[in-house]
């Protein structure tokens, strides 16, 4: 094969227009807004960790980032509870519908999340949930669950069966099999299937803007409101979309050899 | 893999049965109920039949809505599917280079949706944004604020910014699949790097490209707190897409009845989107485990 020289320069390209805008955001949070709206400069010329600090000290901005935090683990930590069991059984067994049950999973990962605004408020609303951080954390299973048995389901057929089968034989319950050993043999898959139920939950702000309005606010939330009401304070803002990349960079770096597999629904 | 027929594993699927009907299924009952009712005051309900559908498809909203939404979902795949080909192809095949290259081209999907509309905005604008100055210093007249066209643009610039890196991985992970000695043997024939790619990497990526297409397509079509933030739907309605339109009615009016009509055709439309990618899946799973 002949060795593509344009190749490398179309990386370069490609990454340069995906870190650009980054950096104009990381840039715009170190300086002070009289330099962002009168000056235009590459570079800060005063080096100001101002606008984090007022996002740090200030309980309206960083409990986001807690009531986020606390949201979205609860999530993940449901959607895995529930999708473990639920996987195992598509992956192993044939059942009176489970073609149809597997769809139906699926059409709700599919389901816009703008047309269950309405009904998820007036749900939440009437059972006392509204503003809690469990009801976004069950709003977001709705798109969480079918995804972590998708992925899991796949992990999980690369197990071969006959693992199962010798445990039976040996006298393993089904209860010990499944904690004990299968759970760990799939360690990869669940981790993976973790990130993206973080990450699906993180990223998202409809149903979490909806579902609050104080005491569960998440971050993202928090920063939209504040573009709209005192509505020019571009440094914070900056800040604040800086600090809710940061997790989701720490995190991608140890599950970079699975994303694809995460993303094709474990189908790669 | 050879499945046992097994009824008892209804038991393993129950609780995913009761946590996405609690949170599906309730919800969707309440939509269906709204689309037959008039409401007065949100505490009062009439009957009206099939009413809200026909005033719906009667109007242009709805229409407008939907071309709109077909029109962006179009063009991101144009751009997006070759572009994460090309991507996927020029990336290094292995070594840290590679893994720097997968984590950096990660970063614009792990950002939260309304931080992308935020970097955007920031960008974009022609007062405080690299890109809008960039581009203002060239000559042109650059407002997305104000202007359709300009409007367009830079939505479709942000989803490929946002999304292009997620078919580049896909496709990144199809072309690892394939054994080297598939690219010896073209060596030997001479191929050229056209065909090499016509038949041996395409066919490779099929599988991939289709999951890629699809995804992609559905999560274009409910796009909605990137252009939201962004530009709000504006100027006027130029990139007002379904979601949005749907919310602003939904949250913003409160129609219950006419929103939760357009709820329901907008969840049919994914509906028969969702069954296709799924029967297309099913069959290139079959295929692969035949071939």
């Amino acid at each position: 094969m002949k060795k593509l020289r344009l190749s490398p320069i179309i990386m370069v390209a490609y990454l340069l227009f995906l870190l650009v805008p980054i950096y104009w955001l990381v840039i715009m949070s170190l300086k002070p807004n009289s330099e962002i709206l009168g000056a235009f400069t590459l570079f800060p010329q005063e080096l100001t960790f101002e606008n984090y600090r007022t996002i740090l000290t200030d309980p309206s901005w960083y409990m986001g980032f807690v009531n986020s935090f606390i949201y979205v683990t609860m999530n993940t930590i449901i959607s895995l509870c529930v999708a473990l069991p639920a996987a195992y059984a598509f992956s192993r067994y044939r059942f009176m519908g489970d073609n149809h049950l597997f769809f139906w999973l699926l059409t709700n990962r599919m389901a816009p999340p703008a047309v269950f605004a309405l009904p998820f408020f007036q749900l939440y609303s009437s059972v006392n949930l509204f503003d809690t951080h469990i009801a976004v954390a069950l709003a977001h299973c709705l798109f969480n669950v079918p995804l972590a048995v998708w992925i899991l389901e796949g992990f999980m057929r690369g197990v071969p069966r006959e693992i199962d089968e010798t445990a039976f034989i040996d006298g393993y319950g089904f209860t010990r099999f499944f904690t004990r050993i299968f759970v760990p043999m799939i360690a990869p898959g669940i981790g993976v299937a973790a990130f993206f139920c973080f990450m699906f939950s993180w990223v998202e702000l409809l149903l979490s803007r909806t579902l609050t309005s104080v005491d569960a606010k998440p971050i993202t939330a928090i920063m939209t409101r504040t573009v709209s009401a005192s509505g020019l304070d571009w440094g914070v803002l900056a800040a604040a979309g800086v600090l809710t990349i940061i997790p989701g960079a720490i995190v991608i770096y140890f599950v970079r050899g699975y994303i694809a597999k995460g993303f094709a629904l474990g189908r790669v | 893999m050879e499945k046992t027929a097994n009824q008892r594993a209804w038991f393993l699927v129950l609780p995913v049965l009761l946590l996405v009907a609690f949170s599906s299924v309730i919800p969707m009952m309440t939509v269906v109920n709204y689309s037959f009712q008039d409401s007065f005051g949100g505490n009062e309900f009439f009957w009206v039949g099939l009413e809200w559908y026909r005033e719906l498809l009667r109007s242009e909203r709805l229409w407008d809505a939907l071309g709109r939404q077909l029109m962006f979902s179009s063009i991101i795949l144009l751009i997006e599917i070759p572009l994460g080909i090309l991507v996927a192809l020029c990336m290094p095949k292995k070594g840290w280079l590679a893994s720097l290259c997968l984590v950096l081209m990660a970063l614009p999907l792990l950002i939260p949706y309304n931080v992308v509309g935020t970097i955007w905005q920031v960008f974009a604008r022609s007062d405080i944004g690299l890109l809008g100055r960039f581009v203002t210093d060239l000559g042109f007249e650059y407002n997305y604020a104000q202007n359709a066209a300009d409007a367009w643009v830079t939505v479709v610039a942000m989803d490929v910014w946002h999304w292009t890196s997620l078919v580049a991985l896909l496709c990144y992970a199809g072309l690892r699949s394939i054994p080297d000695a598939y690219y010896q043997a073209a060596e030997i024939d001479q191929a050229s790097r056209w065909s090499v790619f016509r038949h041996i990497e395409l066919p490779k990526m099929r599988g991939v490209l289709i999951i890629a297409v699809l995804l992609r397509f559905m999560d274009s079509f409910m796009i909605y707190t990137e252009p939201f933030v962004l530009t709000g739907g504006g100027p006027g309605n130029a990139t007002t897409f379904l979601s949005i339109d749907l919310v602003k009615m939904a949250l913003g009016q409160f129609d219950l009845g006419p929103a939760a009509a357009f709820s329901l055709m907008y969840f049919l439309v994914i509906l028969l989107i969702s069954y296709v990618f799924y029967t297309v899946m099913i069959a290139s799973d079959k295929e692969e485990a035949q071939s």
